[in-house]
């Protein structure tokens, strides 16, 4: 099913993955349970490490959410959980998949891709972006929630349809009944966003994936979604992986936040600590970037130098390295080349810099925080 | 301060033609009779949500359309009808940065063809030659000198939209309407480019209208701003006002929707206002208050009386029956032209004067017909 990589890098974060004679370690006591995974593609110009030794876990009822800029990686994770690398459209540049994922006891990426399918949609389902092009412009909205019921359930077409009219009008569809019958097309934005979170939920998954569910909408939008998601996880429990780019989302959303740049994890931890003790100057960086609506600002903005970093030709050492101002800042006999890995610097909080932690505590209190 | 654009009862709409005669069966009301003045040296930002109109809005002062009605006046001179030559010494003047910085450049011309079209287009000879004052407005931009005979490919969506930026500078222009200059770059390559245009406009002495959806960024540029709805500007104030005290409800819902990046702030959601449903189409707009549809204060007069933008505070105007933060009112004569009347107010004398209202002149129905009192959002629906 998937190329193996040979392991060779430690893992990341939690001293969970072993080697690769072990094989398959233990299966994992928390409900999503992501070891070291690693999604590169092979093209023509290299091969491309779109998520390079990500760790991460995830408990029932609680949300994470994945913040990073475009090409850090954050989408390709999450097709990577639903398995959907694997499906082979790639066709010969097919995904180089490796690492764990452990979804409520079973490891998904060794797993039967015929098991995985009968968990995709109703143990793991997912919210795309555009839910104009995730939805299909030939079949009415109400037959495919329907689709994807009855392909998880052997009910009949009617019983079918009364679900998707029950779970229309739990996410707040008016005429549900009516609606039912109408084209993606004659929804309109909020409404089609609406449509897929009753699609994704119909059969009760226990992991929800969305990616930037609300960047295609307005804001007035935004927060009746953003609401909506709230109410559904309080409703239904499950886990919920939000990834977008915007920080208000995810201090809205978010009970814990992985940072992500240039495919790896470069900081995690509780939504409050990343936001009020943030240990690495990337983050120090989103959060400098990042105009308020909440207060009076007259200080410029502190964005961070520089591009994000080609993900063929990701930097030795420390991805963030040719952008950190505090690259100079002497690290012990460290060397460039040398990956700085997640440690703990706080609680459940882990940062990789190679950066002293009293030092990045310091830069931070002293020289950012006020300025924001 | 002689304004550098006044803009009085601009009108655009698209007509919708049908049938194999192409008859006009309606029009797209995209902006709706709006009055707005930009001083020299300032930034206004317009902000709403999409389809509200600022797109076209921008498009309309830039002469890229033609207004179905009403007047652009540019430096006191009406440039509303001018055709193509007529408006040619005018573009040098008013120039736009676009919002995609894929789809506004040319793929196939260098960098150094497209910064220099202006000059072509308008026969100007900068001093010193075109390819160095190009160079010189690469640098400006914060763009390498030497990519001069780069093609846009070549550059990252942040590097793209700084050609864009040096482009629109060519000419030295007085206006810059920068419609989402940011809305497609990545959070940290938007505060550079937002840094850009600050620097540029103190070393230039830029006007800019900046045109954005993100309130958040609307904040850190602008000088004053418009809030638009359907075609029409709801609230037009500075950006501390507006920030601070807004006034039009559907400026207080959209600010309060906005999630604010501090997870300590999670509990103070009550103060959120959920405006439901949808904008309304901007073909058959609601008659009265636009915004009567959605808003949590409307009576009846708002169904039926459309509110003028009019002064409420010192540089705040707003059009709205039933204005927020009303106790704020310090012109003499505002309280009068909006109903504003102390939460005493028998349901039964709302009533009355809600139906003597209805047959009354606008003027005086405003002045005396009354609606809820504005109890600082009491009556907002909570999230």
């Amino acid at each position: 099913m998937t190329d193996k990589l040979t392991k060779t890098g430690a893992a990341v974060g939690e001293p969970v993955a072993t080697g690769k004679s072990a094989g398959k370690s233990a299966p994992s006591d928390a409900f999503l349970d992501v070891r070291d995974l690693k999604i590169h593609f092979p093209t023509d110009d290299g091969l491309v490490k779109s998520v390079d030794g990500l760790s991460f876990q995830l408990e029932k009822g609680k949300t994470l959410g994945i913040v990073g800029e475009s090409g850090s990686g954050k989408s390709v994770t999450s097709l990577g959980i639903m398995g959907l690398h694997t499906v082979g459209q790639y066709g010969r540049q097919k995904a180089k998949i490796s690492g764990e994922i452990w979804l409520n006891g079973r490891e998904l990426l060794s797993a039967d891709p015929d098991e995985v399918r009968r968990m995709r949609g109703r143990e793991m389902a997912m919210i795309f972006q555009d839910p104009l092009s995730a939805m299909h412009p030939y079949y009415t909205v109400g037959n495919q929630i329907v689709e994807a019921y009855r392909v998880h359930n052997d009910v009949d077409k009617k019983t079918a349809r009364r679900r998707a009219v029950e779970l229309l009008d739990r996410v707040g569809i008016p005429e549900p009944a009516k609606r039912f019958d109408n084209y993606p097309h004659e929804f309109s934005g909020g409404m089609r966003q609406r449509a897929m979170i009753a699609m994704s939920l119909v059969n009760n998954p226990s992991l929800l994936i969305a990616d930037e569910p609300t960047t295609a909408l307005d804001v007035t939008v935004q927060a009746q979604i953003l609401d909506l998601m709230r109410d559904l996880q309080k409703e239904f429990g499950s886990a919920v992986v939000i990834i977008t780019h915007d920080l208000g989302v995810v201090a809205e959303l978010a009970d814990d936040i992985l940072v992500m740049y240039g495919g790896r994890c470069v900081e995690r931890g509780p939504a409050e600590s990343v936001f009020y003790e943030p240990q690495h100057p990337y983050t120090w960086g989103l959060l400098g970037s990042m105009p308020r609506i909440d207060r009076e600002q007259t200080e410029r903005l502190i964005p961070v130098k520089g591009n994000p970093p080609s993900l063929i030709n990701i930097p030795s050492g420390c991805a963030f390295n040719p952008r950190c101002p505090y690259a100079d800042v002497p690290k012990g006999g460290i060397t460039r080349t040398q990956r700085p890995e997640l440690a703990p610097a706080g609680d459940r909080h882990f940062s990789a810099c190679h950066m002293p932690q009293e030092e990045r505590t310091r830069i931070w209190t002293e020289e950012i925080a006020p300025k924001l | 301060m002689e304004p550098l654009l006044k803009v009085t009862g601009l009108k655009k709409h698209f007509p919708i033609k049908k049938g194999l005669l192409q008859r006009q069966t309606g029009a797209v009301k995209a902006v709706d009779g709006i009055d707005f003045e930009v001083l020299p040296g300032e930034t206004l930002g317009v902000v709403g949500e999409s389809g509200c109109g600022k797109s076209t809005m921008g498009r309309l002062i830039t002469r890229l359309l033609e207004p179905t009605d009403g007047r652009v006046e540019f430096q006191g001179k009406d440039i509303s009808h001018l055709g193509v030559s007529g408006m040619r010494p005018f573009r040098r003047d008013i120039q736009m940065i676009f919002q995609d910085p894929y789809g506004s450049l040319n793929p196939r011309h260098t960098v150094g063809t497209i910064v220099s079209a202006p000059f072509k287009l308008q026969g100007v000879e900068p001093e010193g030659g075109v390819k160095k004052e190009v160079q010189r407005l690469l640098g400006l931009v914060g763009l390498n000198p030497e990519h001069y005979n780069r093609y846009p490919h070549e550059f990252s969506g942040g590097q793209r939209q700084r050609i864009g930026i040096a482009r629109a500078l060519a000419l030295k222009p007085k206006l810059v309407v920068a419609d989402e200059p940011v809305s497609a770059l990545d959070v940290s390559i938007q505060a550079q480019v937002v840094n850009l245009l600050d620097d540029l406009q103190q070393e230039l002495g830029l006007t800019y209208v900046i045109i954005a959806h993100d309130l958040s960024v609307i904040r850190h540029v602008s000088d004053r701003i418009a809030v638009m709805y359907l075609g029409k500007i709801v609230e037009l104030a500075d950006r501390k006002s507006l920030y601070e005290n807004p006034m039009h409800p559907y400026t207080r819902a959209l600010m309060s929707a906005v999630p604010i990046p501090d997870p300590r702030r999670r509990g103070a959601k009550s103060d959120r206002i959920l405006l439901t449903g949808d904008v309304p189409s901007p073909i058959a707009p609601p008659p009265g208050c636009r915004f009567h549809t959605r808003c949590w204060k409307a009576t009846d007069l708002c169904k039926t009386q459309e509110p003028p933008l009019v002064e409420l505070r010192p540089g705040q105007r707003v059009a709205c029956h039933h204005p927020e933060n009303a106790e704020l009112l310090t012109i003499p004569g505002a309280r009068e032209s909006v109903e504003i009347t102390k939460a005493e107010t028998k349901p039964e004398a709302k009533a009355e004067a809600e139906a003597k209202a209805e047959v009354e002149t606008p003027a005086s129905a405003n002045a005396d017909a009354d609606a809820d009192a504005p109890t600082e959002g009491g009556d907002a629906p909570k999230a």
